[in-house]
């Protein structure tokens, strides 16, 4: 019993052990938490007022499991977009612009400042109800998947054009 | 080589006389694929009006001279130069088109012969420019000899020298032989298993005639699908050799339509050595190569940016390796100790386990993948993109991840699977850090042709 404790305690803080980066990360802004949580509610409330409506309509003890079934998926939801805002990280470095994310699949992405080709700022409906914007990077390989949400809008530009700056000086392009 | 047959300055050139004919040659033999059996349906649905079958006829003939017409006019519009600083073609009768392959970014210059005109002694010229959108530099058709002229040409005022310069030697590195071929291709999966099933079921067929039947009858569009790709395959590949000249890779294959091709040494991203299954006993391989990703190109059979993708079809190992050093050079492909991952990875990757092995060094990066098919993919580390780690749920409960190291090519990236995290992380930053010191070291110029500017810079948003 004390060996199944340790062993699943070991094997959970090893599955929640962030890459050692030799860089320090920065996190991508609150207000990017605050959004993804506005888009929770804006998918799970409609559902859960369904869910009360037709426990209302239909009355019976079983019709409970419904809205509470809803209410936990949006709690379930709520858990892991949490889990992911904090695992979203940039780090800029010499020459290279670092980026790291995901939760059940985490990811650290390398991408050299010369290799950049293309570098996007866009900023949805909810994002731009926020302030902010996300900055994608491409380079001329389709693998790379280099994208920061959830900055704010001024940082997002700063961060467009420092990263410019810093691929023109350096470009090697193919 | 008569320089006075091509004269560099204003002078516009017409293409051979006999271009539509053995442009049009294909379309023809379209239309008549597609005619044929139409016709053969007139006739046998209108078994006694023989007036739709008279319309058919005329409509198809019509169809046939309006596309040879269409030939005709096509070579009488079009004509071409070599001008000061590019190649110019015009072309077009309604919607006259001007193109201007700027010489300075023309990458290769290949030499296409189809049946047709290898019997007419004529050949097509493909220009391969670097950047976005393909310019389609075609000159189709020039006599053989002509051709040769205009691609020494235009290669050497692409590289910056005197118009008159000759085509750089080129030095041989491999010839495959033909009989091999044939056998290595026959011994890929795709056809060997429909031909042991198709052994399977005429044994069957002799025990119980039934169910031998049946097996006998699935098989059989099957191996005829292989037979076609193996006759393709064989079609595009036969007499395949490979040189070496100061620009780049020369190819020269086919049977029926000879190429001959160039890589340029700067456009190859990544190689790669296949072992399938069944050559294994008899030690051969397959050597491809990754080239730059075209933007917005689409890859059709007939696109002149289209470039080859198989570098040797087959070969022994050695001569393989020889190859390999002789484009990557000190790239070793003998899997140093340590190049196998953790035994736990095993359970993460049970099937490919026994072939993953993944190492790099100060100029490469090596991964291997597969299950039956060994297939090592070697990146050089001043092409690299982007490099990324990866952890799944599983891995991490297994302590393992995986990096990858992307290039800008179009079908592979070296993935080193199922590391040893913390060895993983190590290598992340490592591979990155050696990319960086790869790229400052790799001079433009001497080897790897610089990419023009066109391509080489950033587009900022």
């Amino acid at each position: 019993m004390v060996l199944a404790i340790i062993v699943t305690g070991h094997t959970i803080s090893r599955m929640l052990r962030e890459p050692r980066a030799p860089a320090e990360f920065r996190r991508v802004s609150p207000r990017f938490w605050m959004a993804r949580q506005t888009v929770i509610a804006l998918v799970f409330a409609p559902l859960l007022g369904g869910a009360l409506a037709v426990m209302a309509a239909l009355g019976g003890g079983g019709w409970v499991l419904l809205p509470a079934g809803v209410a936990a998926l949006a709690v379930l939801q709520w858990v892991i977009e949490l889990g992911r805002y904090r695992t979203w990280g940039y780090a800029e470095r010499e020459d290279d612009l670092i980026v790291r994310r995901g939760l059940m699949f985490r990811r650290v992405s390398v991408v050299p400042y010369g290799r950049m080709q293309l570098i996007d700022v866009t900023a949805g409906p909810v994002d731009r109800a926020f302030g902010l914007a996300t900055v994608q990077l491409h380079t001329a390989a389709a693998a790379t998947d280099a994208r920061i949400p959830g900055l704010l809008r001024a940082d997002a530009d700063l961060l467009r054009d420092r990263l410019a700056a810093v691929g023109e000086a350096e470009a090697t392009g193919l | 080589m008569s320089d006075a047959a091509l004269p560099v300055g204003t002078s516009w050139r017409r293409l051979h006389p006999l271009s539509p004919l053995v442009r049009f040659a294909r379309i023809v033999v379209g239309l008549i694929v597609v005619a044929v059996p139409t016709l053969e349906a007139a006739r046998g649905g209108a078994a006694g009006r023989g007036r739709s079958l008279t319309t058919s006829l005329i409509v198809w003939a019509a169809l046939l001279g309006l596309s040879m017409i269409g030939g005709v006019v096509s070579w009488l519009v079009t004509r071409w130069r070599i001008g000061d600083g590019d190649l110019q073609i015009e072309t077009g009768l309604i919607r006259r088109q001007s193109i201007r392959i700027p010489l300075a970014r023309i990458q290769a210059v290949d030499i296409v012969a189809p049946l047709l005109g290898r019997i007419l002694g004529l050949a097509e010229v493909r220009v391969v420019s670097a950047g976005r959108g393909g310019e389609h530099g075609r000159l189709a058709y020039l006599t053989a000899a002509e051709a040769t002229a205009a691609r020494a040409r235009l290669l050497a005022l692409a590289h910056g020298l005197a118009a008159e310069t000759p085509e750089p030697p080129a030095q041989p590195l491999a010839v495959v032989d033909n009989l091999r071929l044939v056998l290595a291709l026959t011994l890929r999966a795709g056809i060997a298993v429909p031909l042991l099933l198709m052994i399977a079921a005429a044994v069957v067929l002799i025990v119980a005639p039934r169910a031998g039947a049946i097996v006998l009858s699935t098989c059989l569009p099957i191996l005829f699908t292989s037979a076609v790709t193996i006759a393709r395959t064989f079609n595009e590949e036969f007499e395949f050799s490979v040189s070496e000249a100061g620009d780049g890779l020369r190819l020269d294959r086919g049977l029926l339509q000879r190429r001959h091709e160039t890589i340029p040494f700067g456009r190859i991203q990544a190689l790669r050595v296949v072992q399938p299954l069944l050559w294994r006993p008899a030690g051969w391989l397959r050597l491809e190569v990754d080239v730059a990703r075209q933007h917005g190109a689409q890859q059709s059979r007939d696109d002149p940016q289209r470039v080859a993708r198989t570098l040797v079809p087959v070969a022994p190992r050695a001569e393989v390796l020889a190859l390999l050093g002789r484009v990557f050079a000190e790239a070793g492909v003998e899997q140093p100790p340590g190049a196998k991952p953790p035994r736990r990875a095993m359970l993460k990757a049970p099937l490919s386990y026994h072939f993953l092995a993944a190492w790099h060094g100060a100029r490469y990066a090596c991964a291997r993948t597969g299950r039956l098919q060994a297939a090592t993919v070697v990146v050089p580390l001043h092409k690299v993109q982007s490099v990324r780690l990866k952890r799944g749920p599983v891995q991490r409960m297994l302590g393992l991840a995986s990096v990858h190291v992307d290039t800008a090519g179009q079908r592979w990236q070296a993935s080193m699977r199922c590391r040893d995290e913390g060895e993983a992380e190590a290598w992340l930053w490592d591979i990155s850090a050696k990319a960086r010191l790869a790229r400052r070291h790799s001079s433009p110029g001497s080897r790897q042709r610089a990419a023009p500017p066109g391509v080489a810079g950033p587009v900022i948003a």
